[in-house]
């Protein structure tokens, strides 16, 4: 017998197996993520049984056992919340005591603020360079809706209150801080002593103090300081404190958008033979501004949650209303609701101001490693 | 002729060079700032003396020795309604360091935690931590140090209060703890624990120069805990335990014994030390996420331990990233404290709020308060800066 030669050959590919099934799909993105190792599984389920404590609770609360008519709060007699008030008082909170037949006012303003903002904020919005100049006449065009004027009835700002007056504090502060902190950090970086010194003595004394006790100078020193037949609208003492605020922090982060712009750019403009507020306005500020953006944003955010602060000297926001409805006798005792209510708006305003902010920086990281 | 032109030119031109030449131009505005400054300063003042005359109010600092007639119910030194108005102020000022400094620790550890947390690999744990830093820094303070208070002044009556083994109590007039009450021979324990610190700090210098030099190691950490704690607890032991406690008893309508920390410093305290947490730990992932991943594999590579790695080789170089805006963050929560003022709790601005209604020295208290909020904030970021200064990279 011959042997036989030992051959041992495939003539095709073997077909590809799939990955185990426990390093993909569900069961390997549970592996990976909840289950890598004991202590991670012990997490997990730790985590897992406190969800189902809270989630459940919560839901069970908020909606499920909840009673939403009734005219106080007597008339909620099941275990969860009372959302009894949210009917007769959504329009204090939101307006505080603003006429009621004028409220239209208010949210045509809000209405407006979008193509006001949409320019600004977002790039490729149609007409942007139109609506520009809209954005440059909101202020005008909100205040003539809010305080009236001609044509419009009049309605004097002791009323302004809820939710509207901590955007009314909060948004005047922020427009009306944006030139004036831009003019501060330039000052603080300028050449020329005097205007450097007093520019760094106002910013770093408005940042080294809280912000109540510029509202108390709003209320009790502005008054002492001021000739005695001159009486300023309490509104306006407070956007004046709030603007003089929030310029100090917005100095600081628009110096630091200037700090980094190149030396390069200061020399070729002059090297241009452009003078120093053209060089400024046409060659650093668009450049400094435009990187400043997010932490403009954040600054705005900060500046928004201390609009609550007015309720310290008397001014009846959002807060105040809150805290007015819960000492009512018909709502005695409804607190939880009343925050978590509040809590809420300011919430969905800050968070979604904060992922802006977050999704601009990480724009502006790619463009720049371009 | 020619001489009467250059004599004309430098008549008429001379102020011209002066506004073209940019140094004296720059003069100039300055000058005119101060001008306008100096107006508007003395715009003020003759407005102000005049409203003062007017009011009938002298100024000066003559009030603080004057009685005041309220009273503190939390205070750090001896304190009654019949102290004067600048001792009050004083207990205001040691309130508001007390609950910035209790604050400060606690947000600190709250914000390590969660940052830490937040990087952790497991998926449920980072985004429930996650939602909960949302939820926190995106609501106002203000808002959560009310809730605070009001949930925790609607703790059941001192009657029905919760306790926590017969010595802690729970109720809507805050906690009642135990009070240490030290005995003769109780100092000996305190300079044993001193002794042992200093005692540790050269331990560990010794064997970091000794590692330095031999490669050998130390066990410091075992070493310093028996200094630190050991020592003491061996002299306390010596001394015959020199320590009782005065374990409260509720009674009727109020407690004995003990001592009480009251709802709003309690309520204070967790929405300041929360609130600041969260955004610590904002910035703590930020520094983490900021040292490269080459830095762990590299010292996984030289065999450490991933707990080694955090410590030695991680947490340095993101400190560096972490303190500036840390220090900006403790700044914050010192500053919040002030809006204790809406739920009642009596620290500067809130003692200073009544002495300016009952002595109505509106300028001096708005004085005091500006003058101590700068001076906090100066000490604390130039303990910051320094400590910054002495962990920062050593570059060639």
């Amino acid at each position: 017998m011959t042997a036989q030669p030992f051959h041992r050959s495939q003539a095709e590919m073997l077909p590809e197996r799939a990955a185990p099934v426990t390093t993909v799909g569900i069961v390997g993105w549970l592996r990976a993520n909840l289950f890598s190792s004991w202590i991670n599984a012990a997490f997990t389920l730790i985590a897992f049984y406190l969800l189902w404590l809270m989630v459940p609770a919560l839901i069970d609360w908020a909606f499920v056992n909840a009673d939403t008519a009734g005219d106080n709060r007597f008339a909620c007699t099941s275990s969860g919340a009372c959302w009894a008030w949210v009917d007769q008082r959504i329009d204090q909170f939101l307006y505080g005591f603003y006429t009621a037949d004028q409220t239209w006012r208010v949210d045509l303003a809000v209405v407006l603020l979008i193509p006001a903002l949409a320019p600004l904020l977002f790039e490729g919005v149609p007409f942007a360079r139109q609506l520009r100049w809209f954005s440059l006449a909101y202020p005008v065009v909100a205040t003539f809706l809010l305080v009236g004027g001609i044509g419009l009835e009049g309605v004097p700002t002791d009323k302004f209150g809820g939710f509207m007056l901590n955007l009314t504090v909060g948004l005047a502060g922020i427009v009306l801080s944006l030139p004036v902190g831009i003019l501060l950090a330039l000052g603080r970086r300028s050449r020329l002593p005097v205007i450097r010194v007093l520019c760094i003595c106002f910013i770093e004394t408005v940042r080294g103090v809280p912000l109540i006790t510029l509202l108390f100078v709003s209320n009790i020193i502005l008054p002492i300081f001021l000739p005695p037949d001159v009486t300023l609208d309490s509104l306006i003492r407070v956007i004046v404190m709030v603007t003089a605020f929030a310029s100090a922090y917005m100095a600081e982060v628009i110096r630091g958008g200037l700090q980094a712009i190149p030396r390069g750019q200061y020399e070729a403009a002059q090297a241009l033979g452009l003078r120093y507020w053209q060089m400024m306005g046409l060659i650093v500020l668009p450049q400094a501004l435009k990187i400043s953006i997010p932490g403009i944003v954040n600054t705005f955010i900060g500046l928004f949650k201390d609009t609550t602060l007015v309720i310290i000297i008397g001014l009846f926001d959002i807060l105040g209303i809150g805290n007015a409805m819960v000492s009512n006798p018909d709502w005695l005792g409804l607190s939880t609701e009343a925050y978590v209510f509040i809590a809420l708006f300011f919430f969905v305003a800050c968070f979604s101001m904060s992922r802006y902010s977050i999704h601009l920086e990480k724009r502006l990281d790619t463009e720049r490693r371009e | 002729m020619a001489r009467n032109a250059s004599a004309q030119r430098t008549a008429g031109q001379e102020w011209l060079r002066l506004w073209f030449d940019e140094r004296s131009r720059g003069l100039i505005y300055q000058l005119l700032v101060i001008l306008g400054l100096a107006l508007v300063v003395a715009f003020i003042v003759s407005n102000t003396i005049a409203n003062l005359q007017r009011a009938g109010l002298a100024s000066g600092f003559g009030f603080l020795f004057d009685q005041a007639f309220f009273d503190i119910n939390q205070k750090l030194i001896e304190y009654s309604s019949t102290s004067t108005f600048g001792r009050a102020l004083i207990v205001g000022m040691l309130n508001t360091v007390l609950v910035s400094a209790m604050g400060i620790v606690l947000a600190t550890a709250i914000g390590f935690f969660a940052g830490i947390l937040r990087l952790s690999p497991n998926f449920l744990l980072s985004r429930m931590v996650g939602a909960w830093v949302e939820i926190t820094r995106n609501v106002p303070v203000l808002l959560q140090i009310i809730f605070w208070w009001v949930l925790l002044t609607g703790l059941p009556k001192v009657r029905e209060s919760l306790s926590i083994g017969d010595s802690i109590f729970l109720s809507n007039r805050g906690v009642r703890l135990p009070a240490p009450l030290l005995e003769p021979g109780f100092e000996w324990v305190f300079v044993a624990f001193l002794c042992g610190a200093v005692a540790a700090i050269l331990v560990s210098h010794w064997s970091k120069r000794r590692q330095n030099v031999s490669g050998e190691r130390f066990p410091v950490f075992w070493a310093g805990l028996a200094l630190i704690v050991g020592l003491p607890a061996l002299v306390y032991w010596f001394a015959g335990a020199p320590l009782a406690w005065d374990v409260p008893k509720a009674t009727r309508f109020n407690f004995r014994g003990g001592f009480n920390v009251t709802p709003e410093l309690l309520a204070l305290w967790i929405a300041l030390s929360t609130y600041t947490g969260a955004f610590i730990s904002e910035i703590v992932r930020a520094g983490i996420l900021s040292v490269g991943k080459g830095q762990t594999e590299a010292a996984g590579s030289l065999g450490l331990r991933p707990g080694q790695t955090m410590r030695l080789i991680v947490i340095p170089q993101a400190l560096r990233v972490i303190i500036p805006p840390l220090t900006s963050q403790y700044l914050n929560l010192t500053k919040n404290s002030s809006l204790a003022i809406a739920i009642g709790h009596q620290e500067l601005v809130s003692i200073g709020g009544t002495i300016l209604n009952q002595s109505g020295q509106a300028l001096e208290v708005v004085g005091i308060w500006m003058v101590f909020y700068l001076g906090l904030s100066l000490l604390t970021s130039m303990y910051m800066n320094w400590y910054n200064r002495r962990i920062a990279l050593v570059e060639r």
